[in-house]
């Protein structure tokens, strides 16, 4: 077991099929996820995501596919036996009871003796922080408590996989911020396997060991944020990741060089993943806060004026709209820039920083 | 890593869907309450087309259960032009068409009246307005008997007692409590926004209701329709008490030539009259399907 | 200065008050006014009309003291009990089942509910039809042989209540049923999730879980069969016609009988404000939980 506990995944996906009558809500989906890893399943509404997370809770069946956690088969098992706790966008308490009610009337379920649950419930609670609730009821709970509670529920059941369905996204905007550090907190504390469901990129980036973009019930891409960030595989995974999004350019590239209208963007210090550069048309992706302005923007191997649009002041930074090439092209400036719509602004950007997508397929080349 | 397991390859054991019998112990359970149930509720529906097909010797002989050995439609002949009720021996018929008089004018008036108090008490609230929708739900619980008199007075008083009209008036005044909770709902359920923007180009109370919310209500009216005219054709206390006996409804007059004591009881007579005063509501309730249960959970009185 | 002065609260908006007057007019003349005036007047001894000779609380020492009243609200408790308990009950559980994600659900629904849209007067015709000792039921199981079975509770004092049951219960369950599923309908899904992950069984989950956070349903749907069977009436009438002898008599067929036909207007109105009063005793604790935290309703 010693050997293998590292190389072990602590839930594994092979094949996993899921139709809805005649819509096919995961395709064929392989997974593994670590032990003690923190996994974000990170993808617009209806991607699957959310689906793959009741599969692997046992609360949807797979058409087809199996789903082993911690080594062992379990997708003929129920989803108390599975091994694992979960926490829910609508929290899901149990109304009627109190919140040591809540946390143990699972437990007393499984027959726990009195003690271990009362051991458990207080461990819990003390975790987060919620002792002094213990026999209040959901109702009287902010949202913030009532979600503290849920993720005590999944807490005392003393398991190695969490599983969290967009818990966050009941929150507002300053509590979520506030328990998703706490949430990252609790795993480096607890060293549980999570896997965690949401479609705010934010939570997905500042929270994930690794991140699985999914679209239309497939795992689009797989990898660390920073690799999601800085090298999306596909077009559409470098477009959902960012805000703003990044920009993209319509053109061709031509040996070695890509040419969008008037503006040619010279490729030499691009990584392509085959040995040269594929001629065709393309996108070229580049983010708006990898373009650089003014003086900084001189001595980069792209430069250009461009004009403004429009400026979206956002306080910390400013948005700029401008055109290049005759495309819309956005660029991200210091919120102390002094930037006017009508100006001119000379831009310039690395182009090892961009991203290249082929045109039909799509894909980074 | 060298990951052994991430090469896709399935392994042996579960995979899928479990494994279920068709016939697993709890849906037989399920079923067959269900299905036991369902014969339960089917049975006096059988029985009643049964023994109303049948003639009175079979009927003496046979089983209530059982179908007709020759079929006739002669009951039902009878039942609607024959059966007396008294001295009055010209079948259920009239009592159908005095229920079609009452129904159609009631079904109407007080649908009318109810919707304009619904939108009324949503968007133009006035003082009282809600003591008033108060009184009027908890109308809704009081038990007729005691405004049953009053109403008498109240009717003579405007000349209408024993007359269709009388009638029509009672039904409306007690179709008030619900219909109005109906509408008020529904009416409160639209985007206020809608309301502001019609008041903002200047529409006045009619014009709102009549260009803005009523467009938009369709489907409720269809529900007030039905929960209208099931429970106006089924009323019988109103009916005896409100009208004369040549006005008298469809359900009274059934009551009354069932139960009358005078003759031979005709049992496949009574059934079929029995069919007869059932089918408005029953084919309402059939053709109405989903919107009959939005009608009756309406009564469910949610604030 | 004048034309700026803000309109009389009265005057403004004249076209919804002019709307709202059928309802105001309801309101003041029969559901508050008539329910007053009876009141009232069961303090004389009217007759054949109305009359204010004030004779205190003396109909109601009649009526307590007449046994066709005593032997009705004895009905009215035992069939009152026995409906209330068993139409929920059955109600529920009927819903419980249709809850399960079964096949033909709207079928099912269908033949429940479709007695709800009779009149009572069929449904009391077709029972006593049914229950008829000669050709319904009894006869047919005596021919299966077993010659000294009896139910025959139309013309059983003992047992006419269990007769009315049946028709009641066959009338009003789908009712119930379908308020019911409506509120398991109601529950989060993710509640159930969450049991589930918590390993809780289902029947446990029903009891414990959901049952209480159906509470709401339960009330109102007590409060509206409940007061449904205080003014229970067609039925009686169509199915026993009260009896046999005054066995199945109910509050509401007195009323009728002593108003319109006994010319006895008195007990008439002392005998529906005691109908009033019951509802009153199941409402106002109801419309207090309902209503009675103004703002701070549970759900609404």
């Amino acid at each position: 077991m010693d050997a293998g506990k590292s190389l072990e995944p602590s839930v594994s996906i092979r094949s996993l099929r899921l139709d809805f009558g005649a819509v096919r809500v995961l395709r064929d989906l392989d997974l593994d996820i670590g032990q003690g890893e923190f996994l974000v399943l990170l993808g617009s509404s209806g991607c699957g995501k959310s689906t793959l997370l009741n599969c692997i809770a046992g609360l949807l069946e797979p058409t087809d596919g199996q789903i082993f956690i911690g080594g062992r088969n379990v997708t003929w098992e129920e989803p108390a036996q599975r091994g694992i706790g979960m926490v829910f966008q609508s929290y899901a308490l149990y109304p009627q009871m109190t919140v040591r009610g809540n946390l143990s009337f699972g437990l007393q379920n499984a027959r726990v003796a009195r003690d271990e649950i009362e051991r458990r419930v207080v461990k819990a609670a003390e975790m987060l922080q919620i002792v002094p609730l213990l026999d209040r009821k959901p109702a009287a709970l902010s949202g913030g408590q009532r979600q503290r509670v849920a993720i005590g529920r999944a807490l005392v059941r003393d398991v190695d996989v969490f599983l969290f369905d967009e818990p966050l996204s009941n929150l507002d905007a300053k509590l979520r911020a506030d328990l998703r550090v706490e949430l990252k907190r609790l795993h480096d504390r607890l060293g549980n396997t999570m896997i965690y469901v949401t479609h705010d990129q934010v939570e997905a980036m500042t929270l994930a060991d690794r991140i699985a973009v999914m679209r239309g019930g497939a795992i689009e891409q797989l990898g660390s944020p920073d690799e999601i960030y800085n090298g999306p595989q596909t077009k559409y995974v470098a477009d959902f990741i960012g805000s703003p999004s990044m920009n993209f350019l319509d053109g061709t590239i031509s040996g070695g060089v890509f040419r969008a209208g008037d503006v040619a963007v010279a490729l030499d210090r691009y990584a392509f993943r085959g040995k040269a550069a594929p001629d065709g048309r393309a996108w070229f992706g580049i983010r708006p806060e990898h373009v650089a302005t003014g003086d900084a923007a001189r001595g980069l191997p792209f430069t250009a004026e461009v004009p403004c649009d429009l400026v979206e002041p956002m306080g910390a930074d400013t948005l700029v709209w401008a055109t290049l090439a005759g495309q819309p092209f956005r660029i991200r400036m210091d919120g102390g820039a002094r930037v006017r719509t009508g100006d001119r602004l000379a831009v310039g950007f690395d182009p090892a920083r961009a991203s290249v997508f082929d045109a039909g397929s799509e894909l980074r080349v | 890593m060298a990951d052994v397991m991430t090469s896709a390859a399935l392994q042996a054991g579960p995979r899928g869907r479990r494994p279920r019998r068709a016939f697993s112990t709890s849906n037989i359970v399920i079923y067959g309450i269900l299905g036991l149930v369902s014969l339960y509720y089917l049975l006096p529906l059988w029985v009643m087309v049964m023994t109303s097909l049948k003639g009175m010797p079979e009927i003496r002989l046979g089983n209530i259960f059982a179908p007709p050995v020759e079929v006739t439609f002669e009951p039902w002949v009878k039942a609607w032009a024959e059966a007396c009720t008294g001295l009055n021996c010209d079948g259920l018929s009239r009592g159908f068409w005095n229920s079609v008089q009452i129904l159609i004018p009631s079904v109407l008036l007080s649908i009318a009246v109810a919707s304009v108090n619904g939108y009324a008490l949503v968007n133009w609230k006035f003082k009282g307005s809600e003591v008033f929708f108060t009184c009027l739900i908890f109308g809704a619980f009081i038990p007729y008997q005691v405004m049953l008199y009053p109403i008498v007075i109240l009717l003579r008083e405007m000349g209408l007692y024993g007359t269709l009209w009388g009638l029509v008036l009672v039904h409306t005044v007690f179709g008030m409590p619900i219909l109005t909770l109906l509408f008020r709902n529904y009416f409160a359920s639209l985007p206020e926004e809608l309301f502001k923007a019609a008041r903002v180009d200047g529409a006045g109370f009619w014009g709102i209701y009549f260009r803005v919310m009523l467009p938009m209500s369709l489907p409720i009216f269809v529900v007030a329709i039905i929960l209208q005219v099931t429970g106006i054709w089924n009323d019988f206390l109103f009916g005896v008490v409100y009208t004369k006996p040549e006005l008298y409804p469809m359900t009274v007059q059934l009551n009354n030539i069932v139960n009358s004591v005078q003759g031979v009881k005709e049992y496949n007579v009574n059934m079929a009259a029995t069919l007869l005063t059932g089918l408005v509501p029953l084919v309402i309730y059939f053709a109405s399907g989903k919107l009959f249960v939005r009608g009756i959970a309406a009564g469910a009185v949610k604030g | 200065m004048a034309a700026a002065r803000r309109p009389n609260a009265l005057l403004r908006n004249p076209a919804a008050k002019i709307a709202a007057i059928p309802m105001i007019l309801a309101v003041l003349f029969v559901f508050v006014g008539g329910t007053i005036w009876t009141v009232v007047y069961s303090f004389t001894g009217s007759r054949l009309l109305p009359r204010t000779n004030w004779v205190g609380l003396d109909q109601y020492e009649r009526l307590w003291g007449t046994s066709r009243w005593l032997v009705a609200i004895e009905n009215l408790l035992i069939f009152g009990t026995l409906s209330l308990i068993f139409t929920i009950g059955i109600g529920f559980l009927l819903a419980v089942l249709m809850d399960q994600k079964i096949r033909f659900e709207d079928t099912f629904r269908t033949i429940m509910l479709y007695p709800f849209a009779l009149s009572f007067v069929v449904t009391g015709l077709v029972w006593q039809w049914i229950l008829n000792p000669q050709f319904g039921v009894q006869h047919i199981v005596r021919d299966l042989g077993w010659e000294t079975f009896t139910f025959d509770p139309l013309n059983d004092p003992d047992i006419v209540l269990y007769g009315l049951l049946i028709a009641a219960l066959w009338q009003g369950t789908g009712f119930v049923m379908c308020l019911m599923l409506a509120g398991l309908r109601g529950i989060d899904d993710e509640i159930w999730k969450a049991a589930r992950v918590d390993g809780i069984p289902k029947w446990k989950t029903y009891l414990f879980i959901v049952v209480p956070m159906m509470r709401p349903v339960f009330i109102t749907t007590l409060v509206i069969v409940a007061s449904g069977i205080v003014r229970l009436y067609d039925l009686v009438v169509a199915q026993t016609s009260g009896g046999p002898g005054n066995a199945s008599q109910v509050p509401a067929m007195y009323v009728y009988d002593y108003m319109f036909q006994a010319q006895n207007l008195g007990q008439g109105f002392a005998a529906s404000t005691m109908m009033l009063l019951s509802v009153l005793i199941v409402l106002i604790p109801w419309a207090y939980l309902e209503f009675g935290g103004k703002k701070g309703r549970g759900r609404g």
